[in-house]
């Protein structure tokens, strides 16, 4: 068994929230398809309510609080991140997007990350793919073919092994598979030297 | 160790009475705070550079020398002085006439500026801004150090047979701080030169500075100018102080809470808690001062920011009369008692002048 960290972003706000529900059915499902590979996640769950004002904080002063700091860096450090936001007017929560535009932008550079969304009708389920796909894309994170969303109705009882655990099964292997393909994360210490001065001077 | 207060010159409305004061108001209330500054004992005033409102401080060479004609132990130096949108040529001219004019009271602190904008303005690019950093200085240290100069670079027209005048004062550079919140390629300036490291400071975590400091000195003995120890470090400070600490926050919320950096944003407790902004009694003052020693080590000069966020010229003049009556000499005494022989003071121009002269009667022997 080789050990690798996990970390989960949930930006839901209500408590208890769907988001979170759906984060932690990924997270499990990922410990799962994980344990079939010989790999140990080691999970952290990130509640983007928790660090809302010092994620604003953060964009008004040009530094993360203490509380945010240890969020970022364990993003910065993980072996593979779930996203999930709600879906809040077409897009992502302005809560999961702000967290993300503090993420540094180099953090998430080749790490395999899961998105996943929830709203209240299966009409949003798109902004995954027009939304969260293209951030992701940007920060150059290896994000995995199968997206994750959940609708209200997804929650009914007839759907335990519906649907929704399908694709929820089917992302969590296919993370799992691109974490087992990589050596684990290494993070580049910002206040290190990478130059030579007399390099810089020619 | 030095004491002093540094202005980044910013024209802030005075959120209790709505005052915005006049670029003449600020202007001639600069040269009060720096007189003051000399009234109550401090040793050093240190004026920013900017080119763009709402900060007045373009030309701080005028500033700093009307200043020196009406001071007489004042040291007058920058912060910063801006080596990347500057001529380094220009630097030299000036800051050397500024050496003649106050009889050697001047050094500078070079910074690279923050704002992109700024930068096409006088034909540059910000992202370029490390390596016009490191060729400009290397530049402006050759023009105070060779007589005829020939020189050719990447961001600038080629000199040939160029000398700088005036020469520098006894022929001694001013001495130069390097500034930088972040990037470790200063510090690793700084360390090469041997020149001073001065860390911001303010308005950011105290890590940063521990992280940039640590480095600095490891790269000072790295080019064999030391000891890490030995290294010249400076740190900014900001503090509001009232004898009884209740009052200094009732006092200063309302500028803190508007403040153009960090205002509208954490609460004063959260960001005095992350950051070393400390308002309270003056004893509050001293050990929070103190306590920045237990992570930079012995260092030489601090400076305290202390007419920004619109706070008016009485209530800063009240400012420096406790920092220079009840916090100053009581730090003074016990970094004094703190600090090893072996670690050195800021070089001065005496300071600088006497090693000279030291070194020449020692080629003589």
């Amino acid at each position: 068994m080789k050990q690798r960290t996990l970390v989960v972003v949930s930006a839901g706000l209500s408590q208890p929230s769907s988001t979170r529900l759906l984060a932690d059915q990924l997270a499990a499902a990922t410990a799962a398809a994980g344990e079939a590979r010989e790999i140990e996640f080691v999970v952290t769950t990130i509640e983007l309510r928790d660090l809302a004002h010092d994620i604003m904080n953060h964009m008004l002063t040009g530094f993360p609080p203490g509380a945010l700091k240890e969020a970022l860096d364990a993003v910065a450090g993980a072996d593979a991140v779930i996203a999930v936001s709600p879906i809040f007017t077409a897009s992502y929560s302005g809560l999961f997007k702000s967290f993300f535009d503090v993420v540094d932008k180099d953090a998430l550079v080749d790490k395999p990350v899961l998105i996943a969304a929830t709203a209240g009708t299966a009409r949003h389920s798109l902004a995954l793919e027009h939304a969260l796909r293209p951030m992701f894309a940007y920060l150059r994170a290896v994000v995995v073919p199968t997206s994750v969303f959940a609708a209200s109705d997804d929650w009914g009882a007839d759907s335990a092994e519906g649907f929704l655990q399908s694709r929820i099964t089917r992302a969590a292997a296919e993370l799992a598979t691109e974490v087992g393909r990589r050596e684990a994360a290494t993070v580049t210490d910002p206040f290190a030297l990478t130059v030579d001065f007399e390099d810089l001077l020619k | 160790m030095q004491f002093g207060i540094f202005s980044v010159s910013d024209i802030t409305t005075d959120p209790t009475t709505g005052h915005t004061p006049s670029e003449a108001e600020r202007i001639k209330n600069i040269v009060t705070i720096a007189k003051h500054a000399e009234e109550v004992g401090l040793d050093v005033f240190a004026l920013g550079e900017h080119h763009n409102e709402p900060f007045f401080s373009s030309s701080p060479t005028t500033t700093l020398a009307y200043i020196a004609a009406q001071t007489d132990k004042l040291l007058l130096s920058t912060a910063t002085t801006l080596i990347t949108t500057n001529d380094p040529v220009k630097i030299a001219e000036d800051y050397a006439m500024l050496q003649h004019l106050s009889g050697g009271r001047v050094d500078l602190t070079m910074g690279r500026g923050n704002t992109g904008p700024v930068y096409p303005w006088f034909g540059k690019d910000i992202r370029a801004g490390i390596p016009l950093a490191i060729e400009n200085y290397a530049l402006l240290h050759k023009l105070w150090r060779e007589h005829v100069v020939d020189w050719q670079g990447k961001f600038r027209t080629p000199l040939q047979s160029f000398t700088s005048t005036p020469r520098p004062l006894d022929e001694v550079p001013p001495f130069v701080w390097h500034g930088s919140i972040r990037s470790p390629e200063i510090a690793e300036q700084a360390a090469f030169y041997g020149d001073g490291f001065f860390a911001n400071h303010i308005f950011w975590p105290a890590s940063h500075t521990q992280r940039m400091v640590e480095l600095y000195r490891q790269r000072f003995a790295h080019y064999g100018h030391g000891d890490p120890d030995q290294a010249i470090v400076g740190l900014g400070g900001q503090v509001f102080i009232n004898k009884n600490s209740q009052d200094a926050v009732k006092q200063f919320r309302p500028y803190f809470d508007n403040a153009p950096v960090y205002g509208h944003g954490p609460s004063l407790e959260d960001f005095t808690r992350e950051t070393p902004l400390t308002v309270g009694s003056p004893q509050q003052v001293i050990d929070r001062t103190l306590g920045f020693r237990d992570y930079v080590g012995d260092y030489q000069r601090q400076l305290f920011l202390m007419d920004h966020a619109g706070l008016p010229l009485k209530t800063v003049l009240e400012q420096l009369d406790l920092l220079g009556e009840e916090v100053v000499p009581v730090l003074r005494k016990e970094f004094a008692a703190l600090k090893p022989a072996h670690v050195p003071d800021a070089p001065t121009h005496a300071s600088l002048l006497a090693k000279k002269l030291a070194a020449k009667e020692e080629v003589a022997a």
